[in-house]
């Protein structure tokens, strides 16, 4: 389990987390979602003791990573894929992190079987393309055996099969009962990844809640009415089977198109002073927090974020780097 | 020993170092050969088999730089702070490592200076038997150790190649040289300059019979004592590591 509370990081005047408290379970994926820029690395390198929070802590299973004795057997991390020297070779790469917590070095060749690097392993990193590389993180992440795992943007630049790889890879992971932390700055694939997310933008905690209600709340199409003749348009959308709340001066309709309302007002004579598409307030919180337009516009707002990733496979809209 | 263990796959499983040494002990020797072969008006002697160590010295600096500064190029820092969050342990075991190394190599380009000019001038007298002649010839392993802990503290500091590796260079070769240029002051701040009190360790209080002052590299005016010297040289390699110890455990890595 991973406790964050009260975490804080300045760099001067510029705030990257900003006072973050969350709890990450084990058995479970959870997300760590927000657009670029929000905070996630900072936290997660503040979570590997390797930057010294502003204020607040962070622990795992109750202790402070830069307390842990031979980490490694405690969390395994994949913070950045290229933390390789080129020129290094994997096996070398994965022995002397396995000799440091005095792992034994058959490790080395288990882990190298588990993603798949053991034809390549007396190669170069360098020379690794973006897919091996995370493989070969991914395999130093796993030497310890660990059951906290921290994953920051795995998918990032992956092919499809890649990605796939990777998500069926971290379910795995969690259903042994290891607690799993991802990042991603897309919602699209946290969907599919995690079961529980925490979301942040510029550095806030913007949700902690589990993917479905994120996802249900975040992608809730819901239409504003707007009518002289209320009370006749709610029973006609009361007919249809539509859900309808009351909102001010108008209605607000979810579970129906906005043409279909259209026309069911239409039918019965119904005069509309407005008739309007809304987005669900919790991914407004997000954009206007987060104000990225590129974010935004990764986000899928107007598509079914699921489909979108399903279809499309690789849901990097990003260019490179986080 | 883990974690001497540990340095010890990082330093040999990169091809620099392998270059690195293999430069050194051209340079070193090559220039021995060079003068045993050229000079034919003064007697080979132990300290003329030597005038090479200060280029070996460098290739040496260069080497124990980069040993840390590719570590924060690549990141492979944070892997290693990762796996070892005390990270005094860890840059200790690194310092050691490469120092050592640079013994190692400081003696084999000592003795196989020795051995060249034995091989070229066989009649010389190249027998090592005083304490002088000691010096300078396993001296130069200490010499280069302290120097590796130097260029490692730098590297820790500056954390970039091009940045640590300028600024060893320049000061080692052309800061304490071009210093005795300044007027009145410059002789006196040159004497307390470390890789200058460093040369009198292995050049000062030559034996007669073994040195005259045109064989050698030239000889320091330092007041210290050849140990004196030896332990201030070290002294200075010793508090710059503590520095870079205690920065490198603030700040985020």
């Amino acid at each position: 389990m991973i406790e964050a509370v009260g975490l804080s990081k300045r760099y001067g005047k510029t705030v990257a987390v900003d006072d973050l408290s969350f709890t990450v379970q084990a058995g479970r994926v959870t997300g760590f979602l927000g657009p670029n820029g929000a905070g996630k690395s900072t936290t997660m390198r503040m979570i590997l003791g390797l930057d010294a929070p502003s204020a607040g802590s962070v622990r795992i299973d109750g202790k402070r990573y830069r307390e842990l004795h031979q980490p490694l057997r405690t969390v395994g991390a994949l913070l950045d894929a290229k933390w390789v020297h080129p020129n290094r070779s994997a096996r070398a790469h994965l022995r002397w992190l396995a000799k440091s917590n005095r792992l034994p070095s058959k490790r080395v060749d288990e882990v190298l079987e588990t993603v798949g690097l053991t034809g390549v392993a007396n190669r170069r990193a360098g020379g690794f393309s973006l897919g091996m590389s995370q493989r070969l993180g991914i395999a130093a992440a796993l030497l310890g055996d660990p059951q906290v795992l921290l994953f920051d943007e795995p998918v990032n630049g992956l092919d499809p099969e890649g990605i796939l790889w990777i998500r069926r890879f971290m379910h795995r992971l969690a259903d042994e009962g290891r607690t799993v932390f991802v990042s991603s700055h897309l919602l699209s694939e946290m969907a599919l990844t995690a079961q529980e997310l925490v979301v942040i933008g510029r550095g806030k905690l913007i949700a902690q809640c589990s993917t479905e209600e994120f996802v249900a709340q975040a992608t809730e199409n819901t239409v504003t009415v707007r009518s002289p003749q209320l009370a006749l348009m709610r029973s006609a959308l009361d007919e249809q089977g539509a859900g309808v709340r009351e909102d001010k001066d108008g209605l607000v309709v979810s579970g129906m198109e906005m043409a279909e309302i259209g026309e069911l007002a239409a039918a019965k004579g119904v005069v509309l002073h407005e008739l309007s598409q809304q987005r669900g307030s919790l991914e407004e919180a997000f954009i206007q927090l987060t104000g990225d337009s590129v974010e935004y516009h990764a986000m899928g707002v107007d598509a079914d974020p699921i489909a979108e990733a399903q279809t499309t496979g690789s849901t990097d809209l990003q260019p490179a780097g986080k | 020993m883990t974690l001497l263990a540990v340095e010890r796959i990082k330093l040999f499983t990169t091809r620099s170092p392998i270059w690195c040494t293999l430069a050194a002990l051209a340079v070193t020797i090559g220039f021995a050969a060079l003068v045993a072969g050229v000079d034919n008006e003064n007697p080979a002697t132990i300290a003329s088999s030597q005038f090479g160590y200060g280029f070996g010295l460098v290739v040496i600096m260069v080497m124990a730089t980069l040993a840390i500064t590719t570590e924060y190029r690549f990141g492979t820092i944070r892997a290693t702070f990762q796996a070892v969050p005390n990270r005094i342990s860890a840059l200790l075991a690194k310092t050691t490592v490469v120092a050592g190394f640079a013994a190692l190599v400081g003696l084999v380009t000592a003795f196989g200076s020795v051995a060249i000019t034995k091989a070229i001038k066989s009649n010389a007298d190249l027998a090592i038997n005083t304490a002088f002649e000691w010096r300078a010839t396993a001296g130069t392993g200490l010499v280069y150790a302290a120097a590796a802990i130097i260029a490692v503290a730098v590297g820790i500091l500056i954390r970039h190649s091009a940045g640590a590796v300028s600024l060893v260079l320049i000061y080692s070769q052309l800061v304490e040289s071009l210093i005795a240029l300044i007027p009145k002051v410059g002789d006196d701040i040159q004497k307390w300059m470390p890789f200058y009190v460093a040369n009198r360790f292995l050049t000062g209080d030559p034996d007669v019979t073994s040195r005259a002052v045109a064989e050698g590299p030239p000889a320091s005016v330092t007041p210290l004592s050849p140990w004196g010297a030896a332990a201030y040289f070290v002294g200075f390699a010793l508090v710059l590591l503590a520095i870079a110890l205690f920065t490198a455990n603030k700040r985020d890595a």
